[in-house]
């Protein structure tokens, strides 16, 4: 069964989409009874430690593992010698597709570190003391290369080269100098130099961001089990469960058949749990000691050696006519790949300029590495850091134009049957209903005070389905199972069991979801891209349809009579037609007790490649004050609008919108990564690395925008990143609005804020 | 190795361990004890996830060596529920959705709970304050400040 078209026209009544349900699985998160990635411990478990390199880049000349080898109580010790080369072969892993040949080296180092905590050995042993112990006993021998680490630097000619075989992708003709430059992308649409030509203002600046880390509170933390039978076992913390299995199968030379992963709870992930890290280490680990491995990492490991998100280098020019319409739109922009290619400039160049309807437009981005750690994806990934140059460019010219800034975005917003510059052409989506939601909004119009100032922002975000599979199982109660393979991040549960009782015409609370193992079911797409309540809801929504055919037909059965004279209504099998009337209905209760002597057990499985995700605009309005004397920033009121669809579970999209943020607002005035004259991290803990408190923030209004998409029956987007997006331009246009200087550069620190109004003054 | 043995209450039970004195009472609680409910976030202190009563007052049990654990009363998010009956702000939590992934709510319902036994009627600058050692990545805290005022006011009888 295929649903093409949004089947529920608006105006229809729901008795489960739109309740505020308590989460199945809250008991459990609140009595601590939730076992998240490091709370699994097995008989006979061994605790493995890494050691990482001081390095940001040096040839790994010698590794000596022989003393802490013979230390009483290591059971095994690995190095880059335990794992074999990879091809050069792209492999998908959510909106950032990394490549086999890098993976194994960032997992392990190979002929060189690239980073300070890139990892050179790891042991297993029978104490996390004793484990430690053994990295001190672990001799290496480095030959200290020159680094780099900012990527206008490592883009000069003369720059330290990082990967002598990598040759700039995207430029004709081929290079013949290797380059830190991986790859130039384009998106172009129209002739931009003609419509700078036909503008009367014409804006250009140059923005700088830092990388920041995704900073969830649980590092990444898994138990890996070698049987001497070939066959392993993985628990582990991650936002996909089939993408660590493949990927550790691969690392580790296993058939993915003989690699079973069990996802634990998630503590966060927001992009950065896509990715293996100590996965196949801990695996190996285990293979050679014959025991179970625990790998925990610590505060420090998360920052220095898991994925931030990259520091943008980004000019952009906008031109328009006088009356406000963008003539012509630039981008330019250098992103930190870390020390393997990789960086979200394609996602970058595509969503600049996607909030609005404009005929000519180019963003080149380049894709740079540097001795930093590999960038894994985080909410959103680069849309969010072009936005801040482009809606602080957007402010300006609005500015300039003497226009309101959100009418400046209205008359150029992108709507249905737009074609974006990246291809598309837009079905419903929700710009011009997220502006006016926060020109409604009574935050809008609260006056300012001295020192005070209001920014406004919008953002894009395209959302994405992909391959999904699950089973819905009636059980003999007629209360239903249903397993999905995509970790729980914030209420998917909750919404998954909505949208199966809305179908089957029973409550949510008797519809119980759990996270499958890999073993249970076919391959699922990471808990990424947005994708979890529009993929796995809709094909949720098509197994709950399957149970109800076969419901339908054991009814029929039951009555002899045709199966097409069966109808479906309010949880319960009615004759229709000619027989309506004849029967008294048969309820969900009903038909499962007897499903034992009517064909046995009943059950929808779907597995299926979801398409048809709609994008999701959201725009935001932030207040602040500015403290003319310390240059610190208060954050006095956010209002988010953003465009859900159709809101499943209220609550979460709320609490999506208020996450995101919140983590916007901390990217915009605290949070960078911080490296000494040697390439090391100066920062790596959340003392230094300071993400918002209680403290630091108000309540977050927001608005839920529902402009339907017509590609799910219930017209659901997904909301899990677009919301950050806009904020960091909105605390940059509402920093400008009180002191009068615009900013360039993240984070927007008290310092670099005191200096500009004092260069000002 | 030399352990030493401690004796502690925990969550009102009498509870014997042997702990290297290198280990820290997070430690003790979750790798030789199975109280897993307490949570590392950091190791240092600065993220809360940790947060144990400890004879009465809260701490970052990632800063408290085991060894200091002997004859200490403490209190874990396992002993929060009264038997089957959530404690209010457990039931608050989950009626304002105050939780995404769940890793910060054990060290944040404990350390509300610390608060409120101080002052039931906290405004919300002081409930922001009072949790500011708390760190949430997901929630923007918004949900959370709402269900520990919800939760007081409840607990006064309003």
């Amino acid at each position: 069964m295929s649903i093409a078209e949004a089947d529920r026209p608006e105006g229809k009544e729901y008795k489960q989409i739109g309740r505020r349900i308590k989460r199945p699985d809250g008991v459990d998160k609140v009595t601590g009874r939730a076992r998240y990635g490091a709370d699994l411990n097995l008989p006979g478990m061994l605790h493995g430690a890494t050691l990482r390199s001081p390095h940001a880049h040096a040839v790994l000349v010698s590794i000596d593992t022989s003393k802490a080898e013979a230390l009483t109580g290591v059971k095994a010790v690995v190095t880059r010698d335990d794992f074999e080369e990879q091809p050069d072969e792209m492999a998908a892993a959510g909106e950032l597709p990394v490549n086999y040949m890098h993976v194994v080296r960032n997992v392990m180092a190979r002929e060189k570190v690239l980073y300070d905590g890139h990892p050179v050995a790891a042991v297993a042993a029978t104490s996390m003391t004793i484990a430690r112990k053994a990295l001190k006993l672990i001799e290496v021998k480095y030959e200290v290369l020159p680094h780099v680490i900012e990527p206008d630097e490592a883009m000069k000619d003369d720059a330290p080269i990082l990967d002598e075989t990598l040759f700039t992708d995207g430029v004709d003709p081929k290079p013949t100098k290797p380059s830190n430059v991986s790859k130039i992308v384009k998106i172009k649409k129209g002739d931009v130099e003609a419509g700078f030509g036909q503008a009367e203002v014409i804006v250009e600046r140059t923005y700088h961001t830092k990388p920041v880390h995704q900073g969830y509170i649980e590092p990444q933390a898994c138990v890996a089990s070698y049987s001497e039978d070939g066959s392993g076992e993985l628990w582990v913390t991650t936002q996909g469960p089939f993408m660590y299995r493949s990927f550790t199968a691969r690392l580790c030379g296993m058939d993915v058949s003989k690699l079973k992963v069990t996802p634990s709870e998630m503590g966060g992930g927001f992009g950065g749990k896509n990715n293996v890290y100590g996965e196949p280490v801990a695996m190996v680990l285990s293979r050679k000691s014959n025991r179970p491995v625990k790998m925990v990492m610590d505060r420090g490991e998360v920052f220095r050696a898991t994925g931030p998100t990259s520091g943008g280098h980004m000019t952009v020019k906008l031109g328009a006519t006088k009356d406000g319409r963008i003539t012509a739109a630039k981008a330019d922009l250098a992103f930190q790949a870390g020390a393997f290619p990789g960086a979200p400039v394609g996602p970058a160049t595509m969503t600049a300029f996607a909030c609005y309807d404009l005929e000519n437009v180019l963003a080149t981005g380049y894709d740079v590495i540097s001795n930093r750690p590999k960038v894994a994806a985080y909410r959103a990934p680069g849309a969010q850091v072009i936005a801040f140059a482009v809606e602080s460019a957007m402010d300006e010219l609005a500015k300039k134009l003497e226009i309101e800034p959100i009418d400046l975005r209205m008359k150029n917003a992108a709507k249905e049957g737009t074609r974006a510059a990246y291809g598309p052409v837009f079905g419903p989506i929700g710009m011009v209903e997220t502006l006016q939601a926060i020109k409604d909004h009574p935050n809008y119009n609260v006056p300012l005070g001295p020192n005070q100032g209001r920014g406004v922002a919008s953002g894009f975000w395209f959302n994405i389905g992909g391959e999904t599979s699950v089973t819905m199982n009636l059980n003999e109660d007629g209360t239903v199972a249903l397993l999905v393979g995509n970790p729980d991040i914030g209420g998917s549960r909750a919404s998954m069991s909505m949208m199966a009782a809305e179908e089957l015409g029973i409550e949510a609370e008797d519809v119980r979801v759990s996270i499958a193992d890999t073993g249970s079911l076919g391959f699922n797409f990471l808990s990424a891209g947005s994708r979890t309540t529009f993929a796995v809801g809709k094909t949720t929504i098509e197994a709950a349809r399957e149970v109800i055919t076969e419901m339908k037909a054991r009814a029929a059965k039951i009555w002899d009579i045709p199966e097409d004279a069966v109808v479906w209504e309010n949880g319960q099998a009615r004759p229709a037609s000619t027989n309506a009337g004849e029967f008294e209905p048969l309820s969900i209760v009903e038909i499962a007790k007897k499903a034992s002597t009517t064909g046995g057990p009943i059950s929808g499985h779907v597995q299926t490649n979801v398409t048809g995700a709609g994008p999701s605009l959201a725009t935001e309005a932030v207040d602040v004050e500015v403290d003319p004397e310390t240059g610190q920033v208060k954050i006095l009121r956010v209002t988010v609008a953003q465009d859900a669809g159709k809101a499943i579970h209220p609550s979460y999209v709320e609490g999506q919108f208020q996450g995101a943020a919140a983590q916007g607002i901390g990217w915009a005035l605290n949070e960078e990564y911080i490296y000494d004259k040697d390439g090391r991290l100066e920062n790596p803990n959340f003392l230094d690395y300071r993400i918002p408190v209680a403290s630091d923030l108000p309540m977050i209004d927001t608005v839920i925008v529902e402009v339907p998409n017509p590609n799910h029956p219930y017209g659901v987007r997904g909301i899990g990143e677009t919301s950050i997006v806009p904020v960091m331009a909105a605390v940059n246009n509402a920093i400008e609005n009180a002191i009068g200087v615009r900013m360039e550069n993240l984070p927007m620190s008290p310092p670099k804020v005191l200096k500009a109004i004092e260069e000002n003054s | 190795m030399a352990k030493y043995h401690i004796t502690a209450e925990i969550n009102g039970d009498e509870v014997e361990y042997l702990c290297e004195p290198e280990q820290t009472l997070l430690d003790v609680l979750r790798d030789e004890l199975n109280y897993t409910g307490t949570k590392e976030g950091c190791g240092s202190g600065d993220c809360g996830a940790c947060t144990v009563m400890m004879n009465g007052r809260h701490v970052c049990s990632c800063l408290v060596m085991g060894v200091e654990a002997n004859g200490a009363k403490i209190e874990t998010v396992e002993g929060m529920a009264d038997g089957e009956k959530l404690h209010p702000l457990q039931e608050k939590f989950i009626e304002h959705a105050a939780l995404q992934c769940g890793i910060c709510t054990p060290g944040i319902l404990v350390a509300s709970k610390a608060l409120l036994e101080r002052n039931p009627d906290p405004t919300e600058t002081e409930v922001r304050y009072w949790l500011a050692g708390n760190l949430c990545r997901c929630t923007g805290y918004d949900k959370i400040i709402r269900a520990v005022m919800d939760a007081a006011a409840e607990m006064r009888g309003n």
